[in-house]
This record gives structure tokens, sequence and C-alpha cells, in this order.
């Protein structure tokens, strides 16, 4: 749920980093709070346990710049990807215009990352929802690694949809970018036609 | 879209401000702001120079967000007032009609009973602006100043 601030001339916008554990959601923040220019950025909160696990979320607000004399913001969130978070990931969730699945492409992590789509469904559900609907793009992390499953085999497990998706190293910032700037653009066409 | 859009006017904003400009004067508090319970700042009034007040709506809204998992699961409604007391500051926080969250920070020259005391004002206050908000929101034929971008203004913003 975006928030138009006419005193302030702002509208602000939560994207919501999903996907299974050590994924790379951090990671994708960590890429965008470095190679961001310091007054586009405030500061990262990374809410994690001692071993740099995400326990509740990471934040990092954004501004894009200016459209029509407004400032656009955006919110970035990650969830905790540990299977036993849920009730936190849910939280998180509440109020988001835009999600990015990030699947690890190991083959190792093949059923990880469709249980984790499956569980992204069910508790968009239950905050009333659809997958189906909401601004959704696919971020396929960790390409630079040996044992990954081909993208084509990826997207038919991950996307049957046929939403936006991108190959990444998130470690090296490769798609990183692609990955926001089509979630974000599609944020902004889905108030664009709200609004009307 | 399932929930309403949060949308700030002029004239309720100033409305809000001038409630958070005056708990700060009566509560003697430091801080004094309004988050939505998504983690978008509202308003803000007092020492906000000093302090980072974005990461603060964000982790205000995670706290209340985690305290309201917290309550479902012992099937309380909610948990409406949190205070946090530290060594030098302390923070008050109170949900206002379950939508927005207001949160004092305060230190040795207020005191907890205070500050209580002024919330439950400030909180009618609140209650009533956001209901008129809300209805005003909900009217149809609101112009959204979004209905009239392009796919080329969109574009524009990544362009550099």
């Amino acid at each position: 749920m975006s928030f138009i601030n006419y005193m302030a001339r702002e509208i602000n916008c939560k994207i919501v980093y999903y996907g299974p554990g050590l994924c790379g959601k951090t990671t994708n923040l960590q890429y965008i709070y470095e190679r961001t220019n310091p007054d586009a950025k405030g500061k990262m909160i990374s809410l994690a346990t001692e071993t740099e696990r995400t326990l509740f979320f990471d934040f990092l607000p954004l501004s894009l710049g200016e459209i029509r004399g407004f400032k656009t913001r955006f919110h970035l969130y990650t969830v905790p990807g540990q299977v036993f978070y849920d009730a936190s990931r849910k939280l998180i969730l509440k109020g988001v215009d835009g999600v990015i699945f990030v699947a690890d492409s190991q083959f190792e992590r093949l059923e990880a990352n469709q249980e984790s789509v499956e569980n992204l469904r069910v508790n968009l559900a239950e905050q009333g929802y659809s997958l189906d609907k909401i601004p959704y793009v696919i971020q396929y992390n960790k390409r630079d690694l040996p044992n990954v499953v081909p993208v084509e085999e990826l997207r038919e497990l991950l996307n049957p949809m046929g939403v936006p998706d991108f190959e990444a190293n998130a470690r090296d910032g490769v798609g990183v970018f692609e990955t926001l700037k089509a979630v974000s653009k599609l944020v902004l066409t889905e108030l664009k036609k709200g609004g009307a | 879209m399932v929930n309403p859009q949060m949308v700030m006017y002029e004239e309720e904003f100033n409305q809000i401000q001038g409630v958070v400009d005056r708990l700060v004067r009566e509560a003697n508090a430091k801080v004094v702001f309004i988050v939505d319970k998504n983690g978008q700042l509202i308003a803000a009034s007092g020492d906000v120079e000093n302090i980072d007040t974005t990461s603060l709506a964000s982790l205000t809204a995670g706290n209340i967000a985690a305290t309201g998992g917290i309550a479902k699961l012992l099937r309380e409604n909610e948990f409406a007032t949190q205070f946090h007391e530290g060594e030098n500051q302390n923070i008050h926080i109170q949900l206002v009609g379950n939508r927005v969250i207001l949160v004092v920070i305060f230190d040795s020259k207020s005191s907890l009973g205070l500050v209580r005391l002024r919330v439950r004002k400030a909180t009618d206050e609140l209650n009533r602006i956001f209901e008129a908000l809300l209805s005003k929101v909900a009217e149809p034929g609101g112009d959204s100043p979004f209905a009239e971008i392009t796919d080329d203004d969109i574009d524009n913003l990544f362009n550099d």
C-alpha cells in the first residue's frame, strides 16, 4: 500500500525481497546500498542474528527521483528466509506494493525455492493479496556458481505466470539493479492504474 | 487492492502536525513522531535533526507488528501501549485507532505519568483526524497525481 503525501509531495512504496534461506536477499540490499549515491539513500538496517542470518528484516530507504513534482521513495525490505521464521515473514508483507522473489539457482536448493514461492503465495493471500495480481518479479541468483539449474528449468518451475525474470550474481552486483528497476516500474505502473 | 491507499492532504497534515507539536511541549518530550503501521513516517516534531526518523519509523512499525503477532497468539486483540526504559532516554509507543503509531521519546525532564496523560489526550484528537482523513480518501473522484503519468515519466526515473 503506497503512501501519497500531498503535503511533502512524496510518494512512498514498499518492496519486499522474498526467497529461501541464504538465497541472497540481504546481499541484494547490501549491493544496492554500496552502489547508491549517499543523498539517495538512508541508513541500511539489518536485524540479524550473531551469525548474520536475518532475524526479522533488513531495511533500506531509497529515493529514485521525481515524477511530476512528486519525490518517489522506495522502502526495500527483506524477509528472514529460514523456514521457522514464518510468523515474521507474514508481518513484513503487510502493506507491500511489490515483491522480488530471489531464487537460489543451485541444484540442491530447487525444492527450497519451490516451497518458498508457495509460502509467499499463502502469506500474501493471508494479507489479502494475490501473487497473480501484485507487482512481482523473479531473480535467479548465484548464476556464477558451477552447480546451477538451467534458467529454462527454473523458469518452468518457479515462473509459470511469465513475470519479468532476471539472472543475477548478487555478490558481484550482476542483475541487482535490473531486478529492482523492473519491480519499481511495475509498482509505479500499478499506481498509475490505481489512480484512475 | 484490499487496503485503501494511504493519502495525506495539507489540511489534515497541518492538524496532525499541530497535535504532535503541542505534545512535544506539553509532555516535555524530546521527540514525538507518527508512523503508519507499514513504517511510513507521517509527522515528526521536536529535536528531529539529530535522529534518523526514517529508520526509527521502520523499526517502530516492525516492533508494533511483532507485538501484534504476539497478541494474536495470546488471543489478545492488541497491546496498544509499549514502554521502553533506557538509562537516559525512554520511549512510549501508542497504537492509535489500530492504524497509526504515536511515538514519544523523552528523558528525565519528563515522566512516564505525564507522557501517558498527554498521549491519551492526543490519541483522541488523532483518532478524529485520521477518521476524517480516511473518509475523505474513500470518497470517489479524488484525483491521483499518478493517473496522468506516462511510461516515459517512469522510464526517465531510471535513466541515470
